[in-house]
């Protein structure tokens, strides 16, 4: 196993009428995610996970500064990457899954067309060659008929067919590395499982690592490895699938793994986290989760907590984790 | 990992590449403006072999003859004569050649002007969009009938000034409501896609943004198109457009309006009626267009 890509001490704000106001969407993350492996970010809206994606593939929106940290992909540092090395990485070698398959393909060309467009963008290909391997790609992500979708225009299918498609393009030059950021949420239950199902699929075949951006810790559970659980722009903890569930450290993920809903047990009360996420242009002092946390004690009103390692492999940011026999 | 269970034998088998028109053969095509516009393209081409006498010059003992089916016409000028004498149906044939050209070059170049200074201001934003707009907004506080004169003033008049003149007062049209569409274009999750994908900002903007806002551009040109003409007979009618012996028809309306008292209707109906046809049948291809383009009106 070689680390594909390493994060450290990342820091992005967003900075707004002339550096008055700085949102701190994303401080001070630090992961690494290994090849062949998934890792899920789970928040709530608004927690940073989104910008910390797009970060990763240097889109942030303008107003958005990186102030601090590294990105390393494949060894490489991606922010001193000029913007045309940038561009042959993405899509290339980093791919990405946006929400909404309904919006993410144009309505003017065929199906066929936008899987060829990455496909020549990146290889050179010529115009036919392009257009069989989207052939073959619509047969990779299990579109029935192949050759005939191929020439369909994406109102011809369904909201699945067309995040499947979405995801025909993402493999299309086979990347390392896939973001998928919330790729379901659009989707009906089963759809949604069917496809979770062919990413599964799709990355096993082609050992490609995967980051999860979600707030479905279900689905955490299925697909990812790994997982980073993100509140404030900070990641709060972070360490193996079983480990966050079995032995939750930050009392902000034990209260949203309490706060699934479970069949089968008809006399649990459903819980809520009580009160709202900060607004991350003015966090509270101390540990962001304090005013909501119900194990606060004095020292999390005044003083953030550092980063804890729990287990192997496994870290949190409280002043009450620490570290304990597995 | 086995690639070759995922993807089966890729130089397999080439499958046929879906022809770049293929959807525009199919569905009803609009018989009628096709077959008024086409004839009117036609005459255009064909005025020299069409025309039964010369249109610049007439014989004054003919003046005002009517058409032949009225009393006092004559078998030898079948739309009568105008104040001069000149033949009105040759005049109407070669002036078609005028409408046509400086209607469709005017629409075009405007159309291309516009259009581009629309999607760079729309799509790249920023200091680009700001200079593009402000002389956008700059240009339409002009009066355009106006602006047009002034520029004729300074050009002189030729067929290809009017071109010039009128591309250069309309393109501002083009590029606000172009750009608009960009601005929300832009944001469409189709153009992040590509944006994720790799794509430079010029693939994406001739990719992703121009075949998007063409329907758009389509469907503004042919409204152009009635503006355009009407304006090159405005500025006909002024003096400053086509240049007198010259037919057009804006011209021969504003010659015409003289009689148009005394009861000589076929100088201003005539004209008027060809300008009519002309900006009907270009609506109606447009809108036809509209649907075709649209991949999902095309099924309808």
């Amino acid at each position: 196993m070689t680390t594909l890509l390493e994060v450290s001490g990342l820091s992005t704000h967003y900075v707004a009428a002339r550096g008055t106001r700085v949102t701190r969407a994303v401080e001070d993350v630090s992961f690494s995610l290994e090849a062949g492996r998934t890792l899920g970010i789970v928040g709530e809206s608004g927690s940073g996970k989104t910008t910390l994606a797009l970060t990763l593939m240097r889109l942030l929106p303008p107003g958005a500064r990186i102030a601090s940290g590294s990105v390393r992909f494949e060894g490489e540092d991606i922010f001193t990457k000029s913007n045309s090395e940038m561009r042959a990485i993405r899509g290339k070698r980093m791919a990405m899954i946006l929400q909404d398959p309904m919006a993410s393909l144009n309505p003017l060309f065929t199906v066929g067309d936008q899987i060829a467009e990455t496909l020549r963008a990146h290889e050179q290909m010529p115009r036919r060659g392009a257009w069989t391997r989207a052939r073959d790609l619509l047969a990779a992500v299990r579109i029935a008929v192949p050759e005939r979708r191929v020439g369909e225009y994406p109102h011809e299918m369904s909201g699945g067919m067309r995040q499947r498609v979405v995801g025909a393009i993402a493999i299309s030059c086979e990347p390392k590395l896939l973001i998928a950021d919330e790729p379901t949420t659009s989707l009906d239950l089963t759809i949604q499982a069917q496809y979770l199902q062919l990413l599964r699929e799709i990355q096993r075949e082609r050992d490609l690592a995967m980051i999860f951006i979600t707030h479905n810790l279900g689905i955490v559970a299925k697909m990812c490895d790994d997982v980073a659980v993100m509140y404030a722009g900070r990641l709060v903890e972070f360490g193996p699938v079983r480990r966050i569930f079995d032995a939750p450290a930050h009392p902000y993920t034990r209260a949203l793994i309490e706060s699934i809903p479970r069949l089968g047990d008809p006399t649990a009360r459903l819980t809520a986290i009580d009160g709202q996420p900060p607004d991350p242009a003015a966090l509270p002092p101390g540990c962001a989760f304090h005013p909501r946390c119900p194990l606060v004690v004095d020292r999390c009103r005044v003083e953030a907590p550092p980063e804890v390692r729990v287990a192997v492999a496994h870290h949190a940011r409280c002043w009450l984790a620490s570290e304990r026999p597995t | 990992m086995s690639d070759s269970r995922v993807l089966p034998a890729v130089q397999a088998e080439v499958l046929p590449l879906p022809g770049r028109w293929s959807g525009l053969r199919t569905g009803h095509l609009p018989v009628l403006p096709i077959a008024i516009l086409g004839i009117l393209i036609l005459t255009a081409i064909f005025a020299n072999v069409l025309a039964p006498s010369d249109p610049e010059v007439g014989t004054l003992t003919d003046r005002f003859k009517p058409p032949a089916w009225v009393d006092g016409g004559s078998r030898a000028h079948l739309l009568g004569t105008d104040h001069v004498g000149r033949d009105v149906l040759s005049r109407l044939i070669f002036g078609a050649r005028v409408s046509i050209v400086v209607g469709f070059l005017a629409v075009i170049v405007a159309g291309a002007i516009g259009t581009t200074l629309g999607i760079l201001a729309g799509y790249l934003g920023g200091w680009v969009d700001q200079v593009i707009m402000r002389l956008t907004d700059t240009w339409l506080a002009l009066p355009a009938l106006t602006f047009a004169i002034f520029l004729a003033a300074i050009l002189g008049p030729s067929v290809m000034n009017i071109v010039i003149i009128l591309s250069a007062v309309y393109w501002t049209r083009y590029a606000r409501v172009i750009r608009g569409e960009v601005l929300s274009l832009r944001e469409r999750d189709f153009v992040r896609l590509a944006v994720v994908a790799g794509c430079s900002k010029w693939t994406i903007m001739r990719r992703h943004i121009l075949p998007n806002v063409l329907n758009s551009g389509i469907v503004l040109a042919t409204l152009m198109l009635g503006v355009v003409i009407v304006t090159e007979a405005s500025l006909s009618f002024l003096g400053v457009g086509v240049p007198p012996p010259k037919p057009a028809w804006g011209l021969m309306l504003a010659d015409g309006k003289k009689g148009l008292m005394a009861g000589y209707w076929w100088l201003t109906v005539l004209p008027g009626l060809c300008i009519v046809l002309m900006v009907l049948s270009a609506n109606l291809l447009g809108d036809w267009l509209r649907v075709k383009l649209d991949p999902q009106l095309r099924q309808l």
